[in-house]
């Protein structure tokens, strides 16, 4: 069960081989038995899991299964779930059970694929390596003692486990690729606007975007065709036809321009990853592919920008947080001001906190335009850059992170250190460009390294061809960690 | 010194639509608390805002009736502070591309008429209601209201009186709810005004440090609080004291304004353009659309009933103080073809009855058809003014069509020669003293006479007929 990839499981199910409720039992008693040591789940609810694959049981009886009707899928705890405990990773929301369900979990329950609960995460979504969460840190089912990375790293953790076969993610700032390269598995961030933001806790909004995360770049694929979609209730949703993300799966690679930032490969980088990232190069080579170097000169700024751009909308939108309605409210206050103050000093952790405050500072009256109308500014240059670029390459590669997993504790004193992890991610969600990392090798610790791609607005496609096509002479993507029993 | 006043007014105008600016929930007034708000309105995790095009629309038509520049391109903006009844901690508003520019709009104050020129109108969400009472030391929160639309309207600071601050306040109000985007119910908080109020010596060119007086939702109060918060802004001055900039509120039963916040007091909102919403585009056609389903305006009005009823300029503005009651007038008088008399009518006889009664003209007991009627029937002799006042009485109290009326209550002016004459040769004969007196040479004998023949008919001779018979009969 554990090498399954969706679209097996899928003929198993259609085959009548497995019910949809065997399966997430399996899946069930999985995470009963690893999440324990791993922490990637902060909900399981056994009994909604079962009654959603019986109602995935009946469809397939019915003879009106989609292509994944049955197969379990497991929730960030960043999407709004009817019924379900969601937390956002905060002592925020630590009380609060959604009334409701986001976009992307109706699509997923639409296409009739049972919850198998709700992913452990960085608080709202802020932190590269999982240790900012108030349900404790996840462990890298590689090895205990590393971090996942983040933020989604409960969902990377399950997948690389083998405790779910696939799982939602977002990523703001490379939080589904970080964390996807960290724990070896495979997750797409899609063009800006491609999945709808309704019902997904935001962060910062011109960012964020869901995303599939799973062993392979097919079930990436599959999955992405059922949770991409406009969505009237996201005014930032496109309106585009509808897409088949498999279609060019099997197509060659004959032709195809990969290009190398050479700012990606520049200092910085770990050895290990810039080798394994080299050893894929060739191996596109010899599938036909051509690399050219090209330049992503401002992508240096990156990360000064997202640290502007990010904070600036998360203080606003965390503003919402305040004890009034729903969520955390501090027992004891003197005064409306004072039960504010203390219910999100004591709500919000000291990430969450950091980067409200520089928020508010860089929106503030006299620095706005020093540093926000400033960062806009350069923000624009970044696309620019990935503008001219892709006039002379049809997707661009490089490492996904700079180094390779981290020992838990090791940067979680050092935020501008920890920043630096999503140095190569980040320009991607700046330009409202489409990425996805997926498996390379493994350093000399055996932990996994991920390669990124990145490629033009819309072409999730193309990028899932060339991630398929590499997938099918390579088996880092069928690695699972041993001794996870 | 002399002293000369600056006003400029705010007004927040409750848009008319049936949803809230970003969500499908109902906008109607008065429902038990929080039944109108939804996942969005009352700010849940995850919830996004999308524009409702009908806002947009009132905007585009407000726009177009003052001769205002829209912006193609308008930007929503987050204004961030803190208060229990914002869900989301910030409004939607707009700040930096606002939709609406310029424009502007004529007063009448007295005799003169001025133009006030608009320096922008934004679209913007209302925030909820905090209820203070019956919480026993709580704070009840009602969300009905947050998310209802708002056109903010901000004049140039160009009025210079009360007087004008109102006639500016009461032409605004005039305006929207002629082009249908608000209701105008001031008591409901559909039409509220905030008025920046500074003093300068005459003659200096630079404005005084302005105080603004917040949340004046009535045209009386308006002026009080103006007025009031004028003589101690002079006051003040006189006595060699500064004005500090700052937010004030009128307290009605004091008739006094007093200090709300001061400057130092006032909040960063930190506003940014909102990410969740795109740039607002307005394309000619939408624009061309809406201008189509713009009424006559009421400038226009007031030239055509000029020329069309042949009244005067000022009973053509009082005429078009709204809609309602233009388009009363115009149908009484296209139904008795008499655009003068009706409009005597409609702001006499009729306007003092609604006013003693306090009724609106959409309440009026007597139809516009039935008025036309009545002044048909003054006109082709049947009544006198003095009968029509009868039998307006009449309408008033629903007694029916006014011919009815006339027949029932025996209100006809008398038509019959035979029977007039019959009276005037009686009255003459009774009354040979007057008759001798006014052979005599005095003029005022004659109209005892006249007085005593429409005694005698008991009001029912046509005075005109009754002056002729008798100058015939005294030759």
């Amino acid at each position: 069960m554990s090498e399954t990839s969706l679209s097996t499981l899928a003929a198993q199910l259609a085959g009548k081989q497995i019910s949809s409720r065997e399966l997430a039992q399996q899946y069930l008693d999985r995470i009963a038995a690893l999440n324990p040591a791993i922490n990637a789940f902060i909900t399981v609810d056994a009994e909604k899991t079962l009654l959603e694959a019986a109602a995935a049981d009946a469809l397939i009886a019915a003879g009106q299964a989609g292509p994944l009707t049955g197969v379990p899928i497991a929730h960030k705890d960043i999407f709004c779930t009817d019924g379900w405990l969601t937390t956002c990773g905060s002592k925020m929301l630590s009380n609060f059970v959604a009334p409701y369900d986001a976009h992307v979990i109706q699509r997923f329950k639409a296409a009739g694929m049972p919850s198998l609960g709700k992913t452990n995460m960085d608080e709202f979504a802020m932190g590269s390596s999982n240790e900012t969460s108030y349900f404790g840190t996840v462990k890298n089912p590689w090895n205990p003692a590393y971090v996942p990375g983040g933020s989604s790293g409960g969902a990377a953790a399950c997948v690389a486990a083998r405790m779910a076969p696939a799982a939602t993610g977002t990523d703001t700032g490379g939080s589904i690729r970080q964390p996807a390269a960290l724990c070896g598995i495979t997750g797409l961030k899609p063009t800006y606007g491609l999945v709808s933001r309704y019902g997904m806790i935001a962060f910062a909004s011109s960012l964020d975007q869901a995303g599939p995360m799973a062993p392979s770049a097919e079930d990436c694929a599959l999955l992405l065709n059922a949770m991409t979609g406009f969505d009237p209730k996201d005014s930032t949703s496109l309106d585009r036809e509808k897409e088949d993300y498999t279609r060019d799966l099997d197509k060659p690679l004959a032709g195809l321009r990969v290009g190398l930032p050479k700012e990606f490969f520049a200092e910085g980088l770990n050895s290990e990853v810039a080798a394994a990232v080299e050893a894929a190069v060739n191996e596109l080579k010899k599938l036909g592919a051509t690399p050219v170097e090209i330049s992503l000169a401002n992508s240096q700024l990156a990360i000064p920008v997202y640290y502007v751009l990010a904070p600036a909308e998360a203080s606003s939108n965390l503003s919402r947080f305040d004890g009034v309605r729903y969520g955390y409210r501090a027992p004891e206050y003197a005064s409306l001001d004072d039960m504010y103050c203390k219910t999100r000093a004591q709500g919000f952790g000291a990430e969450v906190k950091r980067r409200i405050l520089i928020g508010a500072y860089v929106l503030s009256h006299g620095y706005y335009d020093a540093y926000y109308l400033q960062a806009q500014k350069i923000r624009r240059l970044i696309a620019d850059d990935f503008g001219a670029a892709f006039k002379a390459c049809d997707v661009i590669l490089g490492p996904t992170a700079p180094g390779t997993a981290f020992k838990l504790g090791e940067k979680s004193d050092d935020p501008v250190e920890m920043y630096l992890n999503d140095l190569y991610t980040i320009p991607a969600n700046l330009a409202g460009l489409p990425g996805m990392s997926l498996p390379c090798g493994f350093d000399a610790q055996g932990l996994p390294i991920g390669l990124q791609l990145v490629g033009n607005y819309f072409s999730e496609a193309k990028m899932l061809n060339v991630a398929h096509q590499y997938q099918r002479v390579t088996d880092w993507h069928t690695r699972a960690p041993e001794g996870l029993k | 010194m002399k002293w000369e006043t600056v006003i400029g007014l705010e007004v927040h105008t409750q848009l008319a639509t049936k949803s809230k600016i970003f969500s499908g929930s109902s906008t109607a007034f008065g429902a038990a608390p929080n039944t109108q708000a939804s996942a969005v309105d009352i700010a849940l995790p995850g919830v996004l805002p999308v524009l409702n095009r009908g806002a947009v629309e009132c905007a585009i038509k407000f726009a177009l009736a003052i001769g205002a520049n829209l912006n193609r391109v308008n930007v929503f903006d987050r204004k961030n502070y803190f208060y229990p009844d914002l869900p989301k901690g910030y409004q939607i508003s707009q700040l930096a591309k606002p939709i609406v520019e310029g424009g502007a709009l004529k007063i009448q104050v007295g005799d003169s008429e001025r133009t006030i020129n608009l320096t922008r109108a934004h679209m913007e969400e209302d925030a909820g209601k905090s209820l203070h009472e019956d919480f026993h030391g709580m704070t009840g929160i009602d969300l009905n209201r947050a998310g209802t639309p708002l056109l903010e309207i901000v004049s140039e600071p160009e009025m210079r009186s009360s007087a004008e601050a109102v006639a500016y306040a009461r032409a605004l109000h005039t305006l929207v709810t002629w082009i249908g985007i608000c209701d105008g119910n001031m008591q409901e908080g559909s039409f509220r005004v905030d008025a920046n109020v500074s003093v300068r010596p005459v003659g200096q060119a630079e404005f005084g440090t302005r105080r603004e007086i917040k949340n004046l939702n009535s045209f009386r109060f308006l002026q009080q609080a103006i007025d009031y918060e004028v003589r101690w802004q002079i006051e003040t001055l006189e006595d060699g004291g500064r004005i500090e900039q700052a937010t004030v509120l009128f307290d009605p039963d004091t008739g006094e304004t007093r200090m709300m916040r001061s400057k130092e007091d006032a909040h960063d909102y930190r506003y940014f353009p909102d990410p969740d919403l795109l740039p607002v585009r307005l394309d000619e056609d939408w624009i061309e659309a809406v201008r189509a389903t713009l009424p006559e305006l009421p400038a226009a009005m007031q030239a055509r009933f000029q020329r069309d009823y042949g009244v005067s300029a000022y009973d053509a503005a009082v005429l078009t103080g709204s809609r309602a009651l233009a388009d009363y007038f115009e149908a009484a008088a296209k139904a008795c073809g008499q655009g003068k008399l009706a409009a005597n009518w409609v702001m006499g006889e009729l306007s003092a009855a609604l006013n003693k009664a306090e009724l609106d003209i959409a309440q009026s007991p007597v139809s516009a058809a039935r008025l036309g009627t009545l002044i048909a029937r003054i006109q082709d002799g049947t009544l006198s003014g003095k009968l029509a006042r009868q039998v307006f009485e009449g309408l008033w109290e629903g007694a029916g069509e006014v011919d009815a009326i006339i027949e029932a209550r025996g209100l006809k002016q008398m038509s019959d020669s035979g029977e007039l004459e019959k009276i005037v040769d009686e009255v003459l004969a009774a009354n040979p003293k007057s008759v001798e007196e006014f052979r005599s040479g005095k003029e005022k004998a004659f109209n005892a006479l006249v007085g005593q023949v429409m005694k005698a008919s008991r009001g029912k001779a046509n005075p005109a007929q009754v002056n002729e018979l008798l100058k015939a009969k005294l030759q």
